[in-house]
Parts: structure tokens; C-alpha cells; sequence
């Protein structure tokens, strides 16, 4: 256990780790495959070699099928890990993943379950346009038998993989194509992440950020920019996005009685939202000041020109911050 | 003359499974129409035959999924007549604990894996279910039904495009009952029939007049043996009809005369009978099998009737393996 990983590699160790350790383990989707170089962003690169092509399946562009065969597999006691190659594509899946996966478990009283992943990438930055980088968490947020998770660091990448490879139910793992290549020491062999559970990223006492994914390490700045401002920020990483860890949540906030809900999707009804809701519930009386919610503008993304404007920046974040520890009662 | 095609053994089998499927619906329309129950039932009068076909081609271990008209293959498959009464009326002794309905029959112990309300998504999934079979050699073959109105969906398409490419071991049975909800099949396609499209996919097909058991078992058969033995998947389209409108109680309006005429002419229960007659076995015997049936239907529907609905802390169980917090 020495030196560093990538986010990309976090990925690929854990997937290769667990199908090393469970033959019930097998990758779907676009271009996973050697033949097809690995994945368009390398995370089951080499994988083909060890496992054959039956366990790592190139798919034809066919979402609903895609979704659909991890459905029946993961029914048939499998653990499969598909590939939906950028999460907007999710649009033309969605029966399979909100009708099917989602509710099999319930709707069957238990007897079946679907133990699979769906992994999907995206994110705003990278010049895509409107249909290749919305975050759309919050869709599978309202839907009750789904797990969403997310890392913003290459050694939970790894750990929080691993751990959604192994989850009874379906997990919906969100990567960021900004994020891919970020680098962690490297965390060792059969490391995991229990999902369901946050991490504080920073401590502080005077107002909590609570954020997922790339923009933890937005959060981050602002907080060290903040400190100079004489402002302490504790920055807490869901990791998984739902159902979230409440406990965590409410704790930082009722320590520094201030929070700012951060996330790259847009700011209606995201889950900034309803975890200003649980707060404001739980918390009325011992908040400083109003939840603040920070967001992406609410218009499809744009092209590369607008992309930045779009974006939730790094100045917004430090203004809420601002905004919630100046508030006068 | 009777083609012998089919052994005695099996027919006899085919026959008793046909009578379950039978006599369910006609006792499910019976306590409706007295109003002892009140729930939502998709008749598949017309379509016995072929769900019991084809889940006399299967082995007990292998894999079905259904659709919301699944009644067909659940009962012929096995699954036992008290967990799924139970289940209809959303009781807690159900297949289900009463949280799934009469559209989401599931019972993995006879191979009912999923029954979806959901026209045409059966098939993605089936196809899946096929998948961890040829992954794990387990030998199992998967059949998924639907109807012609299905064949118009996406996953249709993407799902037979899938299960050729691979090879997977799997049939597809299009219960072709000529209507898709309201609309009749010249009016939802101009494809000449369902069996067609499989050569598009490179993949095998057979067109069969469903009524009839001598036409729609030996395809099936066929088409699982082949599966099962690594050649690949096969599109069955089974022709029948559906003699009582798409839901229970739904009108018939929409149907011409002649259409009518036709269904109740080609009505595949008599055919059965008929047949059966021909292969020398005795009315009696027959007879005995009907009240056979019909004497557990009766035990297996007050079971149901007695038993208790779910308790409302079921709401946050199942969701997830942990159970939510109340």
C-alpha cells in the first residue's frame, strides 16, 4: 500500500477486486469491452483479459436492454454492473430503472431482489452541451428502492464501488468526468466505504457545507478562503445522496447552527431542497440563520461559452456562507 | 385425424394445466361479477392454451416472465392457487404479502420471476435472467410473454437485437391476441404478422395458430430445447384471441361482429377437448380433472377470502434490505 491512485483507477481496482472475488460479478454496456478499448473513460480497461467477454459485455447502443438484463441478472442472484455511458442517456431507460429495479424488491415482498449497479458519468465543464451533463440525482432521489452514490475523491471511489457492488439493492453510482482524474493514496486492497454513511471532509464551527462529489473540493477552497476571513467551515461529503445520512447532516448543523446546501445540478427541487426541509424541521429553533441553497442556473447547460455562468461558483458558495453567518435575526 | 405428435403424458399434463388456467378465470369473473372481490383482473379467456403450451416446455427450475394478463403462465407454471388468491385479494398470506397484486405475480420458486404492468418490459429483463444462465452454465431456459401490442415498443426491439446477438436462452412468446388495449393489430401495425420481425434480428421464428395445442406445444418445445442446448433464441408468435375485452368489465364496443363471430368459432377450450377426445382419453377423465380443479379452487379462494390484510408497517419493509425507520 504505497503511492497514489486515480479516481479512474479507484474504479477499475474495485470492480476488478470484486469480480476476482465473486464470479456472479459482471460489467454491461457501450464499449466496456477490450475490443473496444475499455470503456470511453478506461474504467474496465484491462478487465476483458481476466474475465472474458461474458463478463464484461460490449453492448449495442441499447439502453433499456442494458438496464433491463442487469435487472433480470441481478433477479437471478447476479451482481451485475451496467453502464449507462453518460447519465442524460438515462432518459431513454427510465421504466427499467424506476418501474423495475426500483420496486421489484417491494412489489415481489421481498422475495427477489436486484443487487446491481447502474455506474454513469457526467458533469458541466467539459464543453458537452445540454444533453451530455446534467447531474440528475434528484430523479432517482424521489424514487423509493434506489440507492444513489457518489465520490468525490479517487480513495472513496474505490471504497464507495466496492460497497455498491456488494449492496443487496440497486445503486445508482454518479461519476463526474472532471473528477476522473483525481488522485488519493492509495487506499490498499478490499477497501470499502459503507454506504449510507457521510464523511466530514473539514471540521469547523461556525457554518456547515453540505455538498457531493466534484464539488467537495469547491468547498474545500472556499473554506480555506473563508478562514481567512476569520470564518470556520466543516464541509460535509454525503457520499451517498440517498437515502442520505441524516444523522451526520443534523449533527454539524446543529453544532454551527448554519447550513449551505452546495450541488452542481440545478437549485429547484434539488436535493439541496429537501435537505433544507429536514433541517429547517428538525432544527428551527437552534438555527443562526436560514438554510442556504447553492445550484446550478436553472436553464439546460450550456455550450463552453456560457458553461462558467452556468456552473455554481466558488464566489456564489462563499457569498451563501457569508449571507448565512452575517444573518441578523 | 389426430396427429400424434405430443405423448400422452405430456398432453394430459398440457390438459390439466389449460383446466387451471381455465377455471381461474372463470372463477376470478364469477366473484367479480358478484361482487365478493373488487380488484383489477385481466382475463386471458382465449389464451389458455398457449400459457399452458408453453409452461408445460419448461422445466420446473426455469425462468418465466409475464406481463399483468399473466394469470396464464402463473398458474400453469405452479404457482400454488392459495399464495396467488391471496395475493389478487392483497392479502398478507400472498405470493407477495399483498404489497404486489394482481399485477406483480412473483413466486421464484416456481420460476415466476417478474410479472410487469408495464407493456413490453418484460423482455429486457428476460433477457438478463437468460444471461446469468449462459454465465453460470446453469442450464435454465427463460421464456417472457407478452402480447402483439408489445412488439410495438422499443425494448421489444432492443431486447430480441440483444438476445440473438448473444445467443441467449430465451423464447419469446407473442401471444398475439389481436388487440393491443382498444386498438386491433391491422390498426397498430402494418408489419404482415409479429413472427416476421425476427429475421430483421437474424433470428429464428414460428407463426402458429394458438387454438390449437397439436401447433403451439411442439413450436415451443422446440424452441426451448434449442435454447437449451446453446442454439440460440427463437420468436414464438402464437395467434389467439381475447374473448373478454382487456380488463374485466371493459367494453367490446370496439370489436366488429364478425371479429366476435370468429373468437367464439375458433374458441380454443373445445379444440382442447376435441383433442383430447381423439388421443382416447374418456370424458370421464377429463370431467375428473375439471372438478379436481375446481375443488382446490374453491379451498384456495376462502383461504383467501379468510385470510388477513398486510399490516400498514409493511409500508417500510422491502423497500430497502434494512427496513426504514418508522
Amino acid at each position: 500500500m504505497s503511492g497514489t491512485i486515480t479516481l479512474t483507477q479507484g474504479l477499475n481496482q474495485a470492480i476488478d477486486e470484486a469480480m476476482a472475488a465473486d464470479d456472479t460479478v459482471f460489467c454491461l454496456g457501450e464499449d466496456v469491452a477490450a475490443k473496444q478499448g475499455g470503456g470511453v473513460f478506461k474504467i474496465t480497461s484491462g478487465l476483458t483479459e481476466k474475465y472474458g467477454e461474458n463478463r464484461i459485455r460490449a453492448t449495442p447502443i441499447s439502453e433499456t436492454a442494458i438496464v433491463g438484463a442487469a435487472v433480470g441478472a441481478a433477479l437471478a442472484g447476479h451482481r451485475p454492473i451496467c453502464e449507462i455511458m453518460l447519465m442524460n442517456f438515462v432518459g431513454v431507460c427510465m421504466d427499467q430503472i424506476v418501474n423495475h429495479a426500483a420496486k421489484l424488491r417491494f412489489m415481489s415482498g421481498g422475495q427477489t431482489n436486484v443487487p446491481m449497479v447502474l455506474r454513469t458519468t457526467t458533469g458541466v465543464g467539459v464543453g458537452f452541451g445540454g444533453q451530455h451533463s446534467d447531474m440528475l440525482e434528484a430523479w432517482f432521489a424521489h424514487v423509493a428502492g434506489l440507492k444513489i452514490v457518489t465520490a468525490s475523491n479517487a480513495a472513496d471511489a474505490k471504497g464507495l464501488m466496492r460497497s455498491a457492488i456488494e449492496c443487496n439493492d440497486p445503486v445508482i453510482f454518479i461519476e463526474n468526468v472532471i473528477s476522473y482524474g483525481l488522485t488519493s493514496d492509495d487506499p490498499g486492497k478490499d477497501h470499502r466505504v459503507p454506504l449510507g454513511k457521510a464523511a466530514i471532509t473539514r471540521e469547523g464551527t461556525d457554518c456547515s457545507i453540505i455538498t457531493y462529489g466534484r464539488t467537495v473540493m469547491d468547498a474545500l477552497e472556499v473554506a480555506e478562503t473563508l478562514e481567512e476571513e476569520g470564518i470556520s467551515v466543516e464541509i460535509v461529503d454525503l457520499r451517498t445522496i440517498a437515502p442520505y445520512d441524516e444523522e451526520t447532516v443534523l449533527a454539524s448543523v446543529r453544532k454551527t447552527g448554519r447550513a449551505v446546501t452546495l450541488h452542481e445540478a440545478v437549485k429547484p427541487y434539488g436535493t439541496g431542497a429537501e435537505m433544507s426541509a429536514k433541517i429547517h424541521e428538525e432544527l428551527f429553533n437552534e438555527l443562526k440563520a436560514p438554510v442556504q441553497r447553492v445550484g446550478g442556473s436553472f436553464s439546460p447547460v450550456p455550450f463552453v461559452a456560457l458553461e462558467q455562468d452556468w456552473i455554481p461558483s466558488k464566489s456564489e458558495l462563499a457569498d451563501a456562507v457569508r449571507t448565512a453567518v452575517n444573518w441578523k435575526k | 385425424m389426430t396427429d400424434q405428435a405430443i405423448d400422452r403424458d405430456k398432453l394430459l399434463d398440457i390438459y390439466t394445466r389449460t383446466t387451471k388456467v381455465n377455471r381461474t378465470d372463470e372463477r376470478f369473473r364469477e366473484l367479480l361479477m358478484q361482487g365478493k372481490i373488487a380488484v383489477m383482473y385481466y382475463c386471458v379467456r382465449g389464451q389458455e392454451v398457449v400459457s399452458a403450451s408453453a409452461m408445460a416446455a419448461l422445466n420446473d427450475d426455469d425462468y418465466v416472465v409475464c406481463t399483468y394478463r399473466g394469470q396464464g403462465e402463473q398458474t400453469a407454471k405452479g404457482v400454488p392457487m392459495e399464495a396467488y388468491w391471496a395475493e389478487c385479494l392483497g392479502k398478507a398470506t400472498g405470493t407477495c404479502k399483498g404489497k404486489g397484486g394482481t399485477m406483480h405475480i412473483t413466486h421464484p420458486e416456481t420460476g415466476v420471476m417478474v410479472t410487469t404492468g408495464v407493456v413490453g418490459s418484460g423482455l429486457p429483463i428476460a433477457n438478463g435472467l437468460a444471461m446469468a444462465s449462459q454465465n453460470s452454465g446453469d442450464g435454465k431456459v427463460t421464456i417472457v410473454t407478452f402480447g402483439d401490442g408489445a412488439a410495438n415498443i422499443g425494448g421489444f426491439h432492443e431486447a430480441m437485437n440483444m438476445a440473438q446477438l448473444y445467443k441467449l436462452p430465451i423464447v419469446f412468446v407473442c401471444i398475439n391476441n389481436r388487440y393491443g388495449e382498444h386498438t386491433a393489430y391491422a390498426d397498430h401495425t402494418d408489419s404482415v404478422n409479429i413472427a416476421s420481425r425476427a429475421e430483421g434480428y437474424g433470428m429464428r421464428s414460428a407463426h402458429v395458430d394458438g387454438t390449437y395445442v397439436e401447433q403451439v406445444y411442439p413450436a415451443i418445445q422446440e424452441a426451448v430445447d434449442r435454447a437449451r442446448a446453446g442454439d440460440g433464441p427463437t420468436l414464438v408468435e402464437a395467434m389467439c384471441y381475447r374473448m373478454q375485452g382487456h380488463f374485466f368489465g371493459s367494453d367490446f364496443s370496439y370489436m366488429p361482429p364478425e371479429h366476435i363471430e370468429e373468437m367464439n368459432a375458433e374458441d380454443c377450450m373445445p379444440k382442447l377437448r376435441n383433442y383430447m377426445l381423439e388421443a382416447q382419453f374418456t370424458e370421464a377423465e377429463l370431467d375428473a380433472i375439471i372438478a379436481d380443479v375446481d375443488g382446490q379452487l374453491d379451498v384456495a379462494v376462502q383461504a383467501a377470502l379468510d385470510a388477513p390484510f398486510p399490516d400498514a408497517s409493511e409500508l417500510r419493509k422491502d423497500v430497502f434490505e434494512e427496513e426504514i425507520a418508522a
